[in-house]
């Protein structure tokens, strides 16, 4: 790669003259370039981030949760199939929202339009990059839970209003967890074909089997333990018991620690992939 | 160049293409089987079942010919919107092609037919799984594998037409727009007498609502007149398609 990258990347460059003097500083100096990025491209998410998760709202939970004989008992304590459906759906939209930012977008920084390549060429390095991305992507989901819950609270399934605003924090934090890891995957990937493989043997599975759509116990045993193994779970059923009003604080802080662990797992990674990635 | 020859080459093209991406051709006929599994069998669970010609039927074989011919319509539409377009307008594959004694009728015929061989693998390998699991109650069944390839040709073809007009990836979310409210509305999860008079009608125009009763009359063994009025719809669409398709793959291609 004839790009000059700094032999050290993960540090700012200390002869520059404006040498940014911390990593959350240097990121900030990318917002406006993000701001750019999303004035000319938030229609496109419209539909994949907003109108999609409705129709699934009004045709999986209105009008196929008509013919869903409803018991708290057997629906996790929701009163209806919509009560159940509409949480499971906030999570697995904010899953799905993370994960189309972080693919294909991340490998045309890398490799089709080498944007990374002419960032590292300013006193930013790998840190501050990778930082000012995942923070674009935090925006995003943010955004997406944000007017999803505001949309979908008229259909009366919400019984707790602080519930709601903590489930709200949640979808970053679940969006985050799959954002960070998969962010390092990408950032080291050299073809894209990968990515079919992430879209059809993980999203897909954990959207249809995470326990959105229906409660993980009706599953087979090992398959039980395999989907409340998955993130996609642990932010379903966190959703799920912030907005339906009966959190098991115990349960919220085993949650809350396996999608942070993700993060902080995460982060460290894609600093090292994509350090490496740019250097060669 | 005769017809089946010219056909013939563009599949081998198609063939040798996704040889080494084979997983990519296999993972595709995963993603009806994970929806059967989960909604079919998983949401199904929590459904009593539905009537269909005076029988009451569980809901998972009520379910499985909707997901089977919203996949056929799912894959003829992926390969013939972001496929096709990648190819017309990145790889210049088609240009190249040009150049060697087949036309442009030939491209649009030999694309479709790819697609066409493609579903068909995935159909053949849904109908097994639905065998396998006991949602099949008929002979007619062995019917349901040209009623997919059906579904593929008509929204193949006008997928592809439609392509032929799109200026960027952008208006690929008009795709999503249009194929994602037939997956959902087009009675694929529950019957279409859920609906009141004048939506019940426009469902009923739907072409994914025909593919998916003409899958479920073939299943559950309910063929009645009514099954031809889907069949001859699906035809007449996906002649109309090609038509187009051709015509302006002429003035895109030839100028």
């Amino acid at each position: 790669m004839s790009n000059p990258a700094p032999s050290n990347p993960s540090a700012s460059n200390p002869s520059a003259g404006s040498a940014p003097t911390s990593t959350l500083r240097g990121a900030l100096r990318l917002v406006d370039y993000w701001a750019t990025v999303y004035r000319r491209t938030w229609r496109g998410s419209i539909v994949s981030s907003f109108i999609t998760p409705l129709l699934y709202v009004l045709a999986m939970g209105v009008l196929l949760g008509g013919f869903v004989e409803a018991d708290p008992a057997t629906l996790e304590g929701a009163t209806s199939y919509l009560a159940f459906v509409v949480p499971g759906l906030v999570a697995a939209t904010s899953m799905t929202t993370v994960v189309g930012e972080v693919t294909y977008p991340v490998m045309a920084m890398v490799k089709w339009n080498k944007t990374y390549f002419s960032m590292t060429a300013t006193p930013l390095g790998v840190r501050e990059i990778a930082l000012a991305h995942l923070g674009f992507v935090a925006f995003r989901v943010a955004v997406t839970a944000a007017v999803f819950l505001a949309v979908t609270a008229p259909f009366g399934v919400y019984e707790s209003a602080p519930g709601v605003l903590g489930a709200f924090v949640v979808q970053v934090l679940l969006g985050m967890a799959f954002a960070v890891p998969l962010y390092a995957f990408a950032a080291g990937l050299r073809d894209e074909t990968a990515f079919s493989l992430v879209f059809r043997l993980g999203m897909i599975p954990m959207f249809l089997f995470s326990g959105a759509f229906f409660p993980v116990a009706n599953l087979d045993a090992p398959l039980e333990a395999l989907a409340r193994a998955t993130p996609l779970w642990h932010g379903v059923d966190l959703t799920r018991m912030l907005v339906l009003g009966v959190p098991d604080w115990s349960m919220v802080a085993v949650h809350v620690a396996y999608l942070l662990a993700l993060v902080v797992v995460g982060w460290w990674w894609a600093v090292r992939r994509l350090a490496r990635r740019m250097q060669q | 160049m005769v017809v089946t020859a010219s056909t013939g080459l563009i599949l081998q093209r198609n063939f040798l293409a996704y040889r080494r991406v084979w997983w990519i051709f296999a993972t595709g006929f995963l993603e009806p089987v994970f929806y059967l599994f989960s909604i079919g069998v998983g949401v199904g669970a929590l459904i009593s079942g539905f009537e269909v010609g005076g029988r009451e039927i569980p809901y998972a074989e009520f379910v499985a010919p909707g997901m089977l011919a919203a996949s056929a319509m799912n894959g003829a539409v992926l390969d013939s919107t972001f496929n096709f377009f990648f190819k017309l307008k990145y790889s210049k594959l088609f240009d190249q092609m040009l150049a060697t004694p087949l036309t442009t009728t030939d491209i649009a015929r030999g694309e479709l037919a790819w697609s066409l061989l493609r579903g068909g693998v995935y159909s053949l390998g849904f109908l097994l799984v639905m065998l396998a699991m006991g949602l099949v109650s008929s002979w007619w069944a062995v019917l349901v594998l040209p009623a997919t390839l059906l579904i593929g040709l008509a929204f193949g073809a006008v997928a592809m037409a439609l392509t032929t007009y799109m200026r960027s990836w952008q208006d690929f979310e008009l795709v999503t727009l249009s194929t994602l409210p037939m997956f959902l509305f087009s009675a694929t999860f529950f019957p279409v007498t859920t609906y009141p008079g004048v939506l019940r009608w426009v469902v009923e125009a739907t072409p994914l609502y025909r593919g998916v009763v003409l899958c479920r009359e073939l299943t559950t063994g309910v063929v009645t007149w009514d099954s031809a009025v889907s069949v001859v719809y699906l035809v007449a669409m996906g002649l109309a398609g090609l038509l187009v398709a051709r015509r302006r793959l002429d003035s895109l291609l030839l100028t």
